[in-house]
């Protein structure tokens, strides 16, 4: 166990440099991600089957073919198309390109929960649609994204352990040589797992605050402020847990 | 590699069979990987309701510490640990256990959709607890999780590649097999893609339907 | 002001408007005129088309046929030549500015405050500064009686509070017409009465057309100079409230009145 541990402290500076190139992924893949979420989600709202149709093609394909065949086939049979890509790029463009269609689900989901009154009223004010979205539909729905947002980048941080089978230092090699130092499986093994666990949590309670966030930004949330102007009503608080729940 | 075309024809048609081949042991993976993520599920979210937090507590940690860490890294620490093991066996255990974690919270929220009228009706009619849960809350619950858990099915169905890192001959390490030995990866790894797609989408239409149906 | 004198435009017009929702026919070649300052109820059984004339005043609805015109401008169609043409959406913001409405579920923005609530369009749409903006909101809030939750989240609101703050954002837009859909059906009773007087005041202190969908008889006869009776997408009886509610001459309206006012 000593020797183990000596091994440890011996690869702990690659360790930053594997967290960084997981984080890199998970971040870089996580921002794509929205980025296709945006576009196909709003995409497969939209009234034009030219729009519509195409999106939907692209959600479905994207989530129906595996990450995991996704990952390789950016890395093996693209370059033979003429279009090389360095490894790490080749993570990114998976993983956004994947969950970015999980993530699309969401977008669509979200905005079509926002109930149509909403947009009524932004009407009859005679917003324009990107105004609309902008003020009005969009700071309603991303407090509706945010929780399934957080799962699926949990995900994402998960399915960039596969960049190890494409030449990529992330965690998981570090894991893996730290493995082959001290030929101790439970030792180097748990060792990773914690600090892909380590990482996780950071990520959900980064999540967990901004959709504290939106919330609050929807009233809903718990600021002092608002306890101390509640105080003055005892009446309302219920009053206003009676009515929201009758709306949802 | 042929020069005229990228595409070889010959080649696609010539690795069919063992994607097919491999097609079988991901449908196998996928079944049973399910079977053992529907039990383990349910015992534990009812687990997770018993009273004493000395019980709750640590399986709430164990389950998040699955649940948030990458299933690749799992199989491949229970696959190097246990030695004596075959390798799909560990497959299906370690994707039952990973997916187990997922299905109870599946179970827990199928729990707590049951109307709290269910249990005082059976609370009135003296129905003792074990009879309780098997005749009137888990019917009504297990209705609520089978979209959930045709969901996960779909999305095991899509992780079971993850395998080949531990030497299981799925559909897709069956392609990378072939595109090793013949130099030709286009063929097998488009093809593998899209029988993921031919198989995941219907499955997930009618997932959908279901859904629907039950909702 | 009961009727449109000659050679004055009508503040809203609707000619052979046709509204059908798949098959079923909503209003049927309808044709009806209001004059500026007027203030209209409609009246008749749900399912008569009131709401809907409303919401299509509002493009919240696509017409099936026919034109509405605002102060004689075509709003949301037009013919060129014999082709009924949609009009742009360009254009039909230009038109849209000078309609407001007040909805039965206020819809106000959760993700705003009070005051948000009631600039956003003005200084979005109309391009008013935010502090022009600011001090007619508060000049508004003033009005309806809601000074000092300025600063609130609407859901820290009660239904009137926040039905007031919603006809404070609606008139903010300073409306030619504006559209009160079932303003007071969501509210608790005792809480009906303090809407209605602000709008009340409204109508007093202002020469807005009013058009008004509504359950309250009382106020309805207060408010409004003609009141409409709807039944099946058609106007069955017009008149001044007094007639209307004392000795109205159509059979369904003697029913419909007979239902709702026990």
């Amino acid at each position: 166990m000593s020797d183990d541990l000596q091994t440890l402290i011996d690869s702990l500076p690659d360790l930053g440099g594997a967290v960084l190139v997981t984080l890199e992924m998970t971040v870089g893949g996580a921002a794509l991600a929205m980025i296709v979420a945006l576009v196909l989600g709003f995409g497969a709202r939209t009234r034009s089957l030219w729009v519509r149709g195409p999106s939907r093609v692209v959600i479905e394909f994207f989530r129906g073919t595996s990450l995991v065949v996704q990952i390789f086939w950016l890395f093996y049979v693209l370059p033979q198309f003429g279009f090389k890509m360095e490894a790490l790029a080749v993570a990114i463009v998976a993983l956004g390109l994947n969950y970015g269609a999980y993530g699309a689900e969401v977008v669509r989901g979200s905005i079509a929960s926002v109930p149509t009154s909403q947009w009524e009223a932004a009407t009859a004010l005679n917003l324009g649609w990107a105004h609309k979205v902008r003020r009005v539909v969009f700071p309603q729905a991303w407090a509706l994204m945010l929780p399934q947002l957080a799962n699926l980048l949990i995900q994402l941080l998960k399915g960039s352990a596969l960049a190890f089978y494409i030449t990529l230092h992330d965690v998981y090699w570090w894991t893996d040589e730290l493995q082959r130092d001290t030929r101790d499986t439970f030792f180097s093994f748990g060792i990773g797992l914690i600090i892909y666990f380590v990482i996780a949590y950071i990520l959900t309670w980064g999540m967990n605050w901004l959709e504290e966030r939106a919330k609050r930004r929807l009233g809903r949330g718990t600021r002092p402020r608002l306890r101390d102007v509640l105080g003055l009503k005892p009446g309302v608080p219920s009053e206003v847990a009676r009515v929201k729940g009758g709306v949802a | 590699m042929n020069d005229e075309s990228i595409w070889d024809w010959d080649t696609a048609w010539a690795v069919l069979p063992d994607l097919l081949q491999g097609l079988v042991v991901t449908v196998e993976a996928t079944v049973i990987g399910m079977i053992i993520a529907s039990i383990l599920g349910l015992l534990i979210a009812l687990a997770m309701r018993t009273p004493t937090r000395w019980v709750r507590g640590p399986l709430r940690f164990v389950v998040d510490f699955v649940r948030m860490t990458p299933l690749l890294v799992q199989l491949v620490f229970a696959w190097l640990l246990l030695v004596d093991i075959p390798p799909l066996a560990i497959g299906f255990g370690v994707l039952g256990v990973h997916y187990a974690t997922y299905m109870s919270e599946v179970y827990r929220a199928g729990i707590e959709a049951v109307p709290p009228g269910q249990w005082e009706a059976a609370t009135a009619l003296n129905l003792p607890r074990g009879r309780t849960w098997r005749a009137i809350i888990l019917p009504q619950a297990i209705k609520n999780t089978l979209p959930g858990l045709g969901n996960y099915a779909v999305s095991m169905f899509k992780e079971t590649p993850f395998l080949f890192a531990i030497t299981v001959v799925e559909m897709y390490s069956a392609a990378q097999r072939f595109g090793a030995n013949t130099f030709s990866y286009i063929e097998p790894l488009t093809m593998v893609g899209l029988l993921f797609l031919l198989v995941s989408y219907p499955t997930s239409l009618l997932v959908r339907r279901m859904e629907i149906r039950l909702a | 002001m009961t009727s449109t004198t000659a050679g004055d435009v009508p503040a809203i017009e609707f000619k052979d408007v046709v509204k059908r929702f798949g098959d079923n026919v909503v209003l049927d070649e309808l044709n009806f005129k209001v004059a500026k300052g007027d203030r209209v109820t409609l009246i008749g059984p749900s399912g008569s088309g009131k709401t809907t004339i409303l919401r299509l005043l509002m493009t919240l609805e696509e017409l099936s046929g026919g034109l509405i015109l605002i102060d004689g401008d075509p709003y949301t169609h037009e013919y060129r030549g014999d082709k009924w043409v949609e009009i742009p959406e360009k254009r039909r913001r230009v038109v849209r500015n000078r309609v407001g409405m007040v909805f039965q579920q206020f819809n106000l923005f959760p993700n705003m405050t009070v005051l948000q609530n009631i600039i956003e369009a003005p200084v979005h749409v109309l391009g008013k500064s935010k502090a022009e903006a600011t001090a007619r909101a508060e000049e508004l809030l003033e009005q309806v009686g809601m000074t000092e939750k300025r600063d609130f989240a609407t859901n820290q609101l009660s239904g009137g509070q926040q039905q007031r703050v919603a006809i404070a954002r609606a008139l903010a837009m300073d409306p030619e017409i504006l559209l009160l859909d079932e303003v007071t059906s969501a509210l608790d009773p005792e809480i009906v009465a303090d809407v209605l007087e602000v709008l009340r005041n409204i109508a007093e202190t202002t020469d807005i057309t009013m058009l008004l969908v509504t359950h309250e008889m009382a106020f309805a006869r207060d408010v409004s100079n003609r009141v409409l009776m709807f039944d099946h997408g058609q106007i069955v009886e017009e008149a001044d409230p007094e007639t209307m509610f004392t000795n109205p001459s159509h059979e369904r309206t003697k029913e419909f009145l007979k239902a709702v006012l026990g």
